[in-house]
């Protein structure tokens, strides 16, 4: 009988390669936090940075403010979603009529996508209020969101574009011959099947969206990492910061674990229709 | 002479500097079957494809019912509506139903109303024996039944002219048998068929006319009777033996 034997010997070498996961893990992770709280330094660190105290007092600020980078987040994910898409296809027309609309769209892509997001925002945010134009609102909390906006759009495009290259020509060939024009082939036929192929890397922008909404501070919005700021500001402390930081990990380690889930799930389906 | 149903003049088509099509001249007439035969890489898939203005041609003309289709002018997606290609991978849309593969047409180009184009649809696929997979995706389908639902896709804006582009290369032999069938039915039914295939059995009996496709151009065409039997070119005949040597004739 063999095959007992064989497989109590896997299980046994099973269970080794977890303990030495743990021990390694538990003696790495140990070494740092110890080499961090024998530092000459730490007692004070501990107070500017770690203080239950001031933790508790700048919570509830930091937490209404985090409530508006929540907030920010999701407005602007679903308009960064469509403007990204529509961006995508005007790019994927083919044919000599379209160029004008192809170079736009290149051009568009190319300035969003070569200017740091900081840069834009401070651009976006100061610059175009200043014009003081007639009908165009001119608050802070608008052209931030809208340089986040321009800025995720244009990389978002870039994602969608790859999706719709990933589907194969004899697709479009095939919407073409049974009388779709190029919007409706694009439309019923190669964006719902990139759009599948693109999901991982669509939520990959989801994490990062969610931090870089904070980076509006700059333009004095009152969103989370600004209240920590104030607070900071006020108190000489930097407790605050922390919690700005935990509220944002709580935020998006989920998204993160979410994505390599789907990620995940999403390859293995597609091996198993492979085979 | 009755007006052709179709004719090509000088159509020549080249990739990249490799020409595929040099100079093909065809007529079909209303109701006649023409098969094209020819090594892989002479161009029937092309010829194909450009006669559906799918692959546009570099010169020559192509004249579907006296209209030249070539014409800058001309709107591609109205010629194409009266027109059906099918190809040798299938090319169903993965993400629909087989229903909507086939009422996707009817619906997005000649708007009619899902309930009416999903009966005529069903109708369709109950005379060719896949009325029970209407709601099945494409991957739970074998290849043949695949690929009859890509004819039936192609059927049902009425088309006037089929175009088969080696449609039984890319499936099992032994559904191949089902496939040809609907493609007799077909030519019971008159329709006016282009059909590239490597099948010269298939070819020899449902051919009115076989064209043998060489070196860009159409090189010798006739009764199937005369090609198989008795071909006048050193190249047709040299092509049929290797054929006839492969045990596939």
């Amino acid at each position: 009988m063999p095959w007992p034997r064989r497989s109590a010997r896997l299980r046994e070498e099973g269970a080794r390669a977890v303990l030495i996961a743990v021990i390694s893990t538990a003696v790495v992770f140990g070494v740092i936090v110890a080499l961090v709280l024998s530092s000459d330094a730490w007692p004070a660190v501990q107070r500017q940075f770690f203080s239950w105290t001031h933790f508790k007092a700048a919570f509830p600020k930091v937490l209404g403010g985090f409530w508006l980078d929540i907030k920010m987040f999701l407005f602007a994910e679903v308009i960064i979603l469509g403007i990204g898409l529509a961006v995508a296809m005007a790019r994927s027309l083919r044919g000599p009529a379209f160029l004008p609309l192809r170079i736009i769209t290149i051009g568009y892509i190319d300035l969003a996508r070569g200017l740091p997001l900081l840069l834009l925002i401070l651009l976006m945010g100061f610059g175009i209020p200043a014009l003081q134009l007639p009908g165009v609102p001119n608050g802070a909390l608008f052209w931030g969101i809208a340089a986040l906006v321009f800025s995720y759009a244009a990389y978002t495009a870039e994602v969608y574009r790859a999706g719709i290259d990933s589907v194969h020509e004899s697709q479009r060939m095939s919407a073409r011959s049974i009388g779709l024009t190029q919007m409706q082939s694009l439309w019923h036929v190669v964006v719902p099947q990139a759009v599948r192929n693109v999901i991982p890397a669509l939520l990959n922008g989801f994490v990062s969206l969610q931090k870089d909404v904070a980076l509006v501070f700059v333009l004095g919005v009152r969103e989370g990492l600004r209240e920590a700021d104030i607070y900071n500001a006020r108190t000489f402390n930097y407790t605050s910061y922390i919690a700005a930081a935990v509220l944002f990990l709580l935020v998006s380690v989920p998204v993160a674990r979410f994505t390599d889930w789907y990620t995940d799930r999403d390859r293995k389906r597609k091996q198993a229709m492979s085979t | 002479m009755t007006q052709p149903k179709l004719s090509l003049r000088g159509v020549a088509k080249s990739f990249e500097g490799k020409e595929v099509l040099r100079s093909v001249d065809l007529d079909v007439a209303p109701h006649q079957v023409v098969c094209l035969i020819g090594t892989s890489g002479s161009g029937k898939s092309t010829l194909l494809k450009c006669i559906n203005l799918l692959v546009p041609v570099d010169s020559g003309d192509i004249v579907l019912d006296g209209v030249a289709i070539t014409d800058p002018g001309v709107n591609p997606n109205t010629v194409r509506q009266t027109m059906g290609i099918v190809f040798q991978s299938f090319n169903l849309f993965p993400h629909m139903r087989v229903i909507d593969n086939i009422t996707l047409g009817p619906r997005k180009v000649h708007r009619i109303p899902r309930a009416e184009a999903e009966e005529q649809a069903r109708e369709l696929l109950d005379r060719f024996g896949l009325l029970d997979r209407a709601d099945e995706y494409p991957d739970r389908l074998s290849g043949g039944q695949q690929q009859r639902v890509a004819i039936v896709r192609a059927l049902v804006s009425k088309p006037e002219l089929m175009l088969l582009d080696e449609v039984t290369s890319a499936l099992d032999p032994e559904l191949v048998g089902e496939v040809l069938g609907v493609i007799r039915d077909l030519k019971a039914e008159g329709m006016t068929m282009v059909i590239a295939t490597h099948e010269m059995g298939f070819a020899r009996d449902v051919a009115d006319v076989v064209g043998f496709l060489d070196g860009g151009v159409v090189l010798e065409q006739g009764p199937p009777a005369a090609i198989f039997g008795n071909p006048h070119e050193a190249r047709t005949r040299q092509f049929l033996q290797r054929i006839v040597d492969a045990g596939r004739l």
